[in-house]
């Protein structure tokens, strides 16, 4: 017995003891009926190799380990950005049971929202009755100062009508005439998280914005996107353009709620954009997207209201901050402080100093469309080499500008955007051309134990590493985070690699 | 408990319940209620759908079926069939251990799915998954084979999955299991545990060939077989070691780390035991019922309840195994001793509110008090009456029940009864941290476990009393602030 009450073994611990192992090598020849070891170790070299990776391309029917999931997550994402707003998902509840735990294990924070607990009868008789009763309990329960309804595939594929359930359910008595419930319809069988970001966003202002009149104030308006680094990202942005003497509105404000603290009370609600401010936004003089990808619907209506629209690429680095800032400053008439002029320089000066680790450095990307442009935009300006960037839920559009990214660099060279691709694509990518690290979610690990790649964990979601949602990755700061991050994961590889002592005791530098 | 307490538990109904709709409250009544000693049940209805708009902490029956049942069948493919997200929120988070090379023999953490775009609804989804699994066929050879889960659209857009299945074994040669799981059926994770011991049925215990495989199976008078374990943290292979050191066989877990021989071996068992009563009583049954295997169900949470199991499992066998039993019992007892005499001075008289899945608002209540804890309020996310009837041989009198109980509830009345620990899932384990109530999470068991067995024990009290007596919770006010 290998357990005790002096030091408690955990699982990682208890199962090597050997009472454990003897026991799964005799549940394994005695029960299982598996191949021989000689066997799956040949199919598991096999599917490291070219021959595999041209098979593994071929697939037209089967995704395996897909980078992106469905829509209603990212308009849960948008809803909850605004002051007092509970999302409210019409259709099946096991999805809004997979989104709440999706984000709480992200953010290791709560993520409310409810679901109309739409059954079979609906499924048969559409899904009135639980729009009109969920809202009065959603109302009744949770004293919300908006409810943003979105659509699981159920109801999208029984037909059900938000904009006439809405106005039912009001006829009804379930809420106040004049209650705010934007919605946008969510079907998961289009986009991904990403769209379901832009149609929710898109919802809401178009419901505060479609019978009002616009009257320009000079203001700006600033939308994330979807993004796991929201809530150090949007304070950092807010310090930014506080810095500026910017009169803005952040439109989805999430930071706040998903960064409560732990003082004895729980806040289902906290901070978000105020409701009039969102009423308002109409008319300032322009708006700022910071991922094109997964905002083009929201960017299109902002314009057609008469509005400039400034569209990033999730911008990491020293040129594209500058080019981010500069657009901001021409807009707005305000100049760049000096202060944001100083981080600059000290960023630089941070990039400088490590940019021969970086150097010939191969990576592979993958992520969100405008996140994976953005870092590999830092990587080139670092002078390191991306050799596979991928997104899932990217276009060709994606693929044609991250190209043309790539080839306008001599470090991008022999580089290729692969628009569309799972991370089983990415496993024969990686073991066919090995490249030195991986950029990419917490699902990356699975990637990292198979081939050998150390992985670096940039995206959405991190569910095995704790708090760094809470850092930015977006201005001069944020970009020197990135830095670090990858930085350092470059100094523990070489360490790694050089730990050997009577063999490698030469490399093990203490001065880097 | 005394009738204050009780008086209290009420009083909080009746807060709860005033918010409510009135139509919604008269649902609601049905499902709360304070516990009398002595009642057949626990005075709650179950089973019923839950209220739209409420924040119900129920999944649904893909989840029952792709998360629970078949997912952990660790040599076979699970295909999510539907579009992206369900596959993607349920990829790898469930913690049922298994052994394998990931990829090549193994599939239990990867994320398959027909990823349904708009033509897919449009043109129907069948061609597709015909394809899909001649590509699986092709890339993961040594799979043993395929089941499809499916999410809300296919039972609404009308396609034959099941003859997809049919042709697909039969060009295939392997064991393909359709199964209805859609997410709208039913009303919480429940339905899904029941179609899915249904598709075991149908499609391996009575599939093509299953007679002839048991045939080669040789067997032993002690053989027996797990059933509803899903070696979450391991807690499978922390009880197989106990029932084999009392010197029965185990020759299948059903599912944490199983494969598709074990669950065709398995009608040779001499008894089946059943761990998990709500997600695998169906498939139990049926077993009883076609080869006359009898079930048993046992409880290895705390040494109380596992030494009462050992013994009950043993009496089912022979004098050597009822030795086996007593040998296994005395065993462990200096390490349970050990571990009771460190972590109960720390626990003792401290309470404990579960709101959990299937069997654990019942079966952990043994472990807790070993400990010396109590519970003070206990309810099922997708429990029936049968459970609530088993729950009354747990629970004392004046404990405050909740059935599907929503956020609001349970929030409600965790600020009420100010329990020391709080065991539920994810999306609550926030909430109450930041109240500043310890917490722990009793599905993934926060990522610790095992806590079945023995070993199990030993983890589980060192995590109650790291939670309960962490320093963090001392600091949640501001000094400043009184």
């Amino acid at each position: 017995m290998s357990q005790s009450a002096e030091k408690v073994l955990d699982h990682m611990n208890l199962f090597r003891a050997p009472e454990y192992t003897d026991m799964f090598e005799s549940k394994k020849t005695c029960f299982e009926g598996g191949y021989p070891d000689i066997k799956v170790q040949e199919i598991a070299d096999w599917t490291k190799s070219w021959e595999y990776r041209e098979k593994n391309f071929a697939r037209e029917a089967l995704t395996i380990n897909p980078a992106k999931a469905c829509q209603p997550l990212g308009a849960i994402f948008a809803a909850v950005g605004f002051e007092g707003t509970l999302p409210f998902v019409h259709g099946s509840q096991g999805c809004v049971a997979y989104f709440r735990s999706h984000f709480s294990r992200h953010f290791k924070e709560p993520s409310s929202a409810v679901s109309s607990s739409m059954t079979e009868d609906a499924a048969v008789f559409g899904g009135l009755n639980n729009m009109v009763d969920g809202l009065a309990n959603s109302h009744s329960l949770y004293k919300p100062k908006m409810i943003a309804v979105s659509t699981t595939c159920m109801a999208e594929v029984i037909g059900d009508d938000l904009d006439s359930f809405i106005k039912t359910a009001k006829q009804k008595g379930s809420i106040p005439e004049n209650f705010d419930v934007p919605f946008a319809h969510t079907p998961s069988f289009v986009g991904s998280h990403i769209t379901g970001y832009d149609n929710m966003m898109k919802g809401v202002l178009t419901h505060f914005w479609e019978h009002a009149e616009r009257k320009e104030n000079g203001k700006i308006n600033f939308i994330g996107g979807f993004d796991g680094y929201t809530v150090g990202n949007l304070r950092e942005i807010k310090r930014m353009f506080d810095l500026m003497g910017l009169d803005y509105t952040i439109l989805g404000d999430n930071s706040d709620v998903w960064d409560t603290p732990t003082d004895g009370e729980f806040r289902m609600y906290d901070g978000g954009t105020r409701l009039e401010d969102a009423k308002a936004a109409i008319n300032a003089k322009g708006t700022v997207f910071m991922q094109s990808y997964g905002t083009e619907k929201t960017a299109e209506y902002v314009k057609s209201k008469g509005q400039e629209t400034l569209v990033f690429n999730h911008p990491v680095g020293v040129t594209a901050t500058d080019e981010f800032l500069m657009a901001i400053s021409r807009l707005s008439g305000k100049e760049i402080p000096a202060a944001l002029e100083l981080e600059r320089g000290r960023l630089l000066d941070a990039m400088a100093d490590s940019q021969a680790y970086f150097h010939g450095k191969r990576f592979a990307v993958y992520g969100d469309p405008s996140m994976v442009m953005g870092l590999t935009a830092f990587l080139l300006e670092m002078g390191a080499e991306p050799v596979h960037v991928l997104a899932t839920n990217g276009n060709k559009e994606w693929a044609a500008a991250m190209q043309a990214l790539l080839d306008a660099s001599p470090f991008g060279q022999g580089c290729k955007a692969w628009a569309g691709k799972d991370l089983w694509h990415m496993r024969s990518l990686l073991a066919t051309e090995p490249v030195d690290f991986l950029i990419g979610n917490t699902y990356g690990k699975f990637l990292e134990r198979d081939i050998g790649t150390p992985l670096i964990r940039i995206g959405f979601p991190v569910f095995d590493r704790h708090h760094h949602h809470r850092s930015p990755v977006w201005g001069y700061q944020g970009s020197l985070n990135v830095l670090v991050k990858i930085l350092d994961k470059i100094f523990d590889e070489m360490d790694k690699s050089t730990n050997m002592p009577g063999k490698t005791d030469y490399s093990y530098d203490i001065i880097r | 408990m005394t009738t204050d307490v009780k008086a209290r538990n009420k009083e909080v109904i009746e807060e709860v319940l005033a918010v409510y709709p009135e139509k919604s409250a008269k649902k609601r009544v049905k499902h709360l209620n304070v516990h009398e000693e002595g009642k057949p049940d626990c005075g709650v209805k179950s089973n019923i759908k839950s209220l739209p708009g409420v924040m119900t902490i129920r999944g649904c029956a893909y989840a029952g079926s792709k998360g629970v049942v078949w997912g952990p069948i660790k040599d076979m493919i699970h295909i999510s069939h539907g579009p992206v997200g369900c596959g993607q929120y349920s990829w790898a988070s469930r913690r049922n251990y298994f052994i394998g090379v990931t990829g090549v023999n193994a599939f239990g953490t990867m994320q398959f799915t027909s990823d349904f775009q708009e033509k897919d609804i449009v043109f129907g989804g069948d061609k597709k998954l015909d394809k899909l699994m001649d590509e699986i066929e092709g890339l993961f050879p040594l799979n043993k084979g395929i089941t499809v889960q499916s999410e809300c659209p296919i039972g609404l857009i009308g396609d034959d999955i099941e003859a997809v299945s049919k042709k697909k074994a039969k060009q295939i040669g392997k064991t393909i299991v359709p199964v209805r799981c859609e997410g709208f059926r039913g009303v919480s994770q429940s339905l899904g545990h029941h179609i899915a011991n249904d598709a075991v049925r149908d499609w391996v215990l009575e599939g093509a060939g299953a007679a002839e495989k048991l045939k080669e199976f040789e067997s032993t008078p002690y053989d027996v077989a797990i059933i509803g374990d899903y070696n979450i943290g391991g807690d499978a292979w922390s009880s197989r070691i106990l029932l084999e050191e009392m010197g029965l066989r185990v020759i299948a877990q059903w599912s944490g780390d199983g494969t598709l021989k074990e669950m065709e071996a398995t009608p040779k068992a001499k008894l089946n035991l059943i761990h998990c009563y709500r997600s695998m009583n169906y498939i139990s049954r049926y077993m009883e019922e076609k080869y006359g295997i009898p079930w048993h169900e046992y409880n290895f949470f705390g040494p109380t309840k596992i030494a009462e199991s050992l013994r009950a499992i043993a009496a089912h066998f022979d004098g050597k195994i009822q030795e086996g039993a007593e040998r296994v019992i005395a065993k462990y007892q200096p390490m349970v001793d050990a571990v009771v005499a460190k972590y109960k001075p720390r626990l003792d008289g401290k309470t404990v509110m579960l709101y959990v899945g299937g069997l654990r608002p019942r079966h952990v209540i043994g472990a807790y008090e070993d400990l010396g804890m109590e519970i003070a309020g206990t309810g099922y996310e997708f429990g029936h009456n049968d459970d609530y009837q088993r729950t009354t041989h747990y629970v004392k009198d004046g404990t405050l029940i909740y059935d599907d109980v929503t956020s609001f509830e349970l929030e409600k009345f965790v600020e009420k009864i100010k329990p020391d620990l709080v065991g539920s899932g994810i999306k609550e384990k926030y909430v109450f941290q930041k109240m500043g109530v310890p917490f722990r999470q009793m599905h993934s068991w926060d990522y610790s476990g095992p806590y079945h067995g023995y070993d199990g024990f030993a983890i589980f009290a060192r995590d109650m009393d790291m939670a309960i007596n962490s320093p963090v919770w001392s600091m949640t006010k501001a000094p400043w602030k009184k």
